[in-house]
């Protein structure tokens, strides 16, 4: 009997260490309830998407994809995550939407010496000296689209702008990206509590001010609260509304309708972007979910899109955590928003359009890419990044 | 120029105020006169506005829609009170909050499986647009429907109350139950009414704001708080004392958000005022909450003396 149990105890490493080999396993943890459920759904739709496409396989490894929800609540996600790079022995752990839920799970991950994958929040912590060999973001940096959005405003000789933001780490980060673009003369800068519902004080300052152009960076129900108010107090004639990419995704546009069109955002990614990775995802996204898809969706299909890659790269061999890194890092795919690499800090280095919304040939509210307004952009901080 | 600026953030301040109104009187009723608390109040006002926004896209008539929206959610309110709620009569606060909450999980999930996470839900095209109140004011005409519909029924909840049998049975109610009952008020009946009217209440709010705000899952949750906070500052159980603490709340939080910062700046540093003026502004509801709580512990306008 004694016996039986020491072979059992003798066999149990081996055959964890044979089933490492032989499948991949992936921790997705996103934020899946909620009014922001919609984010996660979309991530974890384009992710699957990937995987669905591969076969079920990931760089030809059978993929096990476990799903946890977060509830855009840190201590849940630091179960959840506990949980899968302890009991589940994930390879990677991806999925997660927002910042102050990276931040709280990313250093039990990277501790452990799992990958973190970024698909959608890069807190600029991670961008500079925190940078960290597990940790790879393959959505942007966190003040990049506010430094577009920054630039455009700066091309298109808008003297006067407002900047609008909620009161919290990711509308700082964001007043820092546009600053640092923006050469005009910020008539306002404005924070609001995150979560407010009625904006009717912050336009009647706004009307005050009279600025040229208005930059806004209201994620979810915020940006959809504030677009339909602002439409319907008339400013929308004489003041040029700007927003990210996020601010007015077809989530958003599902809620608000016509009045978006007309808007202009920037992105790092366009539903019409002319690359043949695109519309084979375009495409295929439609038909498997019936709606279009988002740059979250797109953000999502990337990162199944990087790891398939990278594991094919190493030929299954995710055991050897420094070839893996390397290969995760050359970024050897095909993304569905074009040219894209690593920069130093394990963040991307790519570019940023700018977008119009407007109707499609058969009548539906989608994003047009007009321009590019950076070209290969990464982030401010990467100096600081001393990692090798 | 700056009269002009009062002027329109007053206005706000009066529209956000109405609305909230809505919600509250609803929930002061249930509150006061059940001793219940129904945290799943915001869930109705989820589902007012999107049935307004089905209606509209069915009928294609917003005011219809509006009419149909406060019918069909005071059917669910009452359905709701019927099968759910009058159990938790009995039961203490713990117990009803767990509860309620609950179906705060079921209804959003529920409003999900049915029609999505959110839908359009847009004001009727000829209140699309601005109208010039005063020389150099352009207001959101929108708005200054909201505040009227806030007002006409602000005003007939006070005739229903005031002067009504039925509002006579409900202050009865409110004030002292216990007498209520023994003097064979039908106190069953009374309370799916009230439900029901709390519910329709809730979908005036619900499809009058879904044009300017996100008709989504979760809406609800949001305008909740403030809505505690009104009846907290008004007194429990009193309609008066939710519409002035309806307008307070709404008066107040607009002039905080658009002048605590520019007048902090005035006597700060810049960079220091920046930070504060807008923690400040988004935490003055719950200072004035404190500061009447702290004088007038029961409220502005308590129910019972």
């Amino acid at each position: 009997m004694r016996r039986t149990a020491l072979a059992l105890a003798a066999a149990l490493p081996l055959a964890f260490a044979a089933q490492a080999a032989d499948k991949v396993k992936v921790g997705f943890i996103s934020t899946l309830s909620g009014p922001n459920a919609a984010i996660g759904v979309d991530i974890r739709d384009g992710f699957n998407l990937a995987v669905k496409l591969a076969g079920g396989k990931l760089g030809g490894l059978p993929a096990e994809v476990i799903v946890a929800d977060d509830q855009l609540n840190p201590d849940v996600a630091k179960q959840n995550a506990d949980r899968m790079v302890k009991r589940d022995r994930v390879d990677f752990v991806t999925g997660t939407v927002f910042s102050n839920v990276v931040l709280a799970i990313a250093p039990q991950v990277i501790e452990s010496k799992t990958f973190f994958i970024g698909p959608n929040a890069g807190p600029a912590q991670y961008t500079g000296a925190q940078c960290n060999p597990y940790f790879f973001s393959s959505s942007w940096p966190s003040e990049a689209y506010s430094e577009a959005a920054g630039q455009y405003v700066t091309q298109r000789g808008f003297k006067s702008v407002v900047f609008l933001a909620p009161n919290y780490q990711g509308g700082k980060d964001a007043a820092n990206g546009f600053k640092r673009y923006f050469k005009g003369k910020l008539a306002e800068e404005m924070y609001t509590k995150l979560g407010q519902l009625d904006y009717a004080a912050e336009l009647a300052q706004i009307r005050a001010a009279k600025p040229d152009a208005l930059y806004v960076f209201l994620p979810g129900g915020m940006g959809v609260n504030f677009i339909k108010q602002f439409v319907a107090s008339g400013m929308s004639k004489d003041i040029q509304l700007v927003v990210p990419l996020w601010g007015s995704d077809q989530d958003i546009i599902r809620a608000v309708g016509d009045p978006m069109l007309g808007l202009f955002s920037l992105g790092h990614w366009t539903i019409d972007l002319d690359n043949a990775a695109n519309r084979k995802f375009v495409a295929e996204f439609e038909k498997a979910y019936k709606r279009l898809p988002t740059g979250y969706a797109a953000s999502g299909y990337d990162t199944g899109l990087l790891l398939d890659a990278a594991i094919r790269k190493v030929k299954g061999k995710i055991e050897d955590k420094e070839a893996l890194r390397a290969a995760i890092k050359s970024a050897d795919f095909k993304s569905v928003r074009g040219d894209f690499k690593f920069g130093a800090n394990q963040f991307p280095v790519q570019n940023y359009y700018l977008q119009a919304i407007t109707k499609n040939a058969d009548g539906r509210i989608v994003h047009k890419t007009v321009g590019t307004v950076l070209t290969a952009r990464g982030d401010a901080y990467v100096q600081d990044c001393k990692m090798k | 120029m700056s009269g002009i600026l009062l002027l329109e953030q007053s206005l706000n301040g009066l529209q956000f105020g109405l609305m909230l109104f809505l919600l509250a009187a609803g929930l002061t009723l249930v509150f006061g006169i059940m001793d219940m608390i129904n945290l799943a109040h915001g869930s109705l006002y989820m589902v007012g506005a999107f049935l307004a926004a089905t209606f509209v896209d069915l009928t294609g008539s917003f005011w219809l829609a509006v009419a149909l929206a406060l019918a069909g959610t005071a059917l669910v309110g009452m359905a709701l009170e019927v099968s759910v709620l009058r159990r938790l009569y009995a039961r203490d606060h713990l117990s009803q909050v767990l509860a309620t909450f609950a179906l705060i999980l079921v209804a959003n999930e529920t409003v999900r499986i049915v029609w999505g996470p959110q839908l359009p839900l847009a004001a009727p095209p000829a209140l699309a647009g601005p109208v010039e109140i005063v020389p150099g004011l352009q207001y959101s005409s929108y708005r200054l429907v909201i505040i009227a519909v806030g007002l006409a029924v602000a005003a007939a909840l006070y005739f229903a109350i005031a002067r009504t049998r039925v509002g006579m049975l409900v202050r009865a109610g409110a004030s002292n139950r216990e007498m209520a009952v023994a003097m064979g008020v039908n106190i069953k009946r009374l309370f799916t009414i009230v439900f029901g009217c709390a519910a329709a209440l809730c979908a005036v709010a619900g499809a009058m704001l879904g044009p300017i705000l996100a008709v989504q899952v979760g809406m609800g949750e949001n305008i909740l708080i403030l809505a505690f906070v009104v009846i907290v500052i008004g007194g429990i159980g009193s309609i008066r004392g939710a519409l002035v603490g309806a307008l307070l709340v709404g008066v107040v939080d607009t002039m905080g958000r658009a002048f605590l910062p520019h007048l902090l700046r005035q006597f700060l540093r810049a960079d220091l005022a920046g930070a504060l003026g807008p923690a400040l502004a988004s935490i003055l509801i719950y200072v004035l909450m404190a500061a009447i709580l702290f004088w007038k512990p029961q409220g502005l306008f308590p129910a019972r003396g």
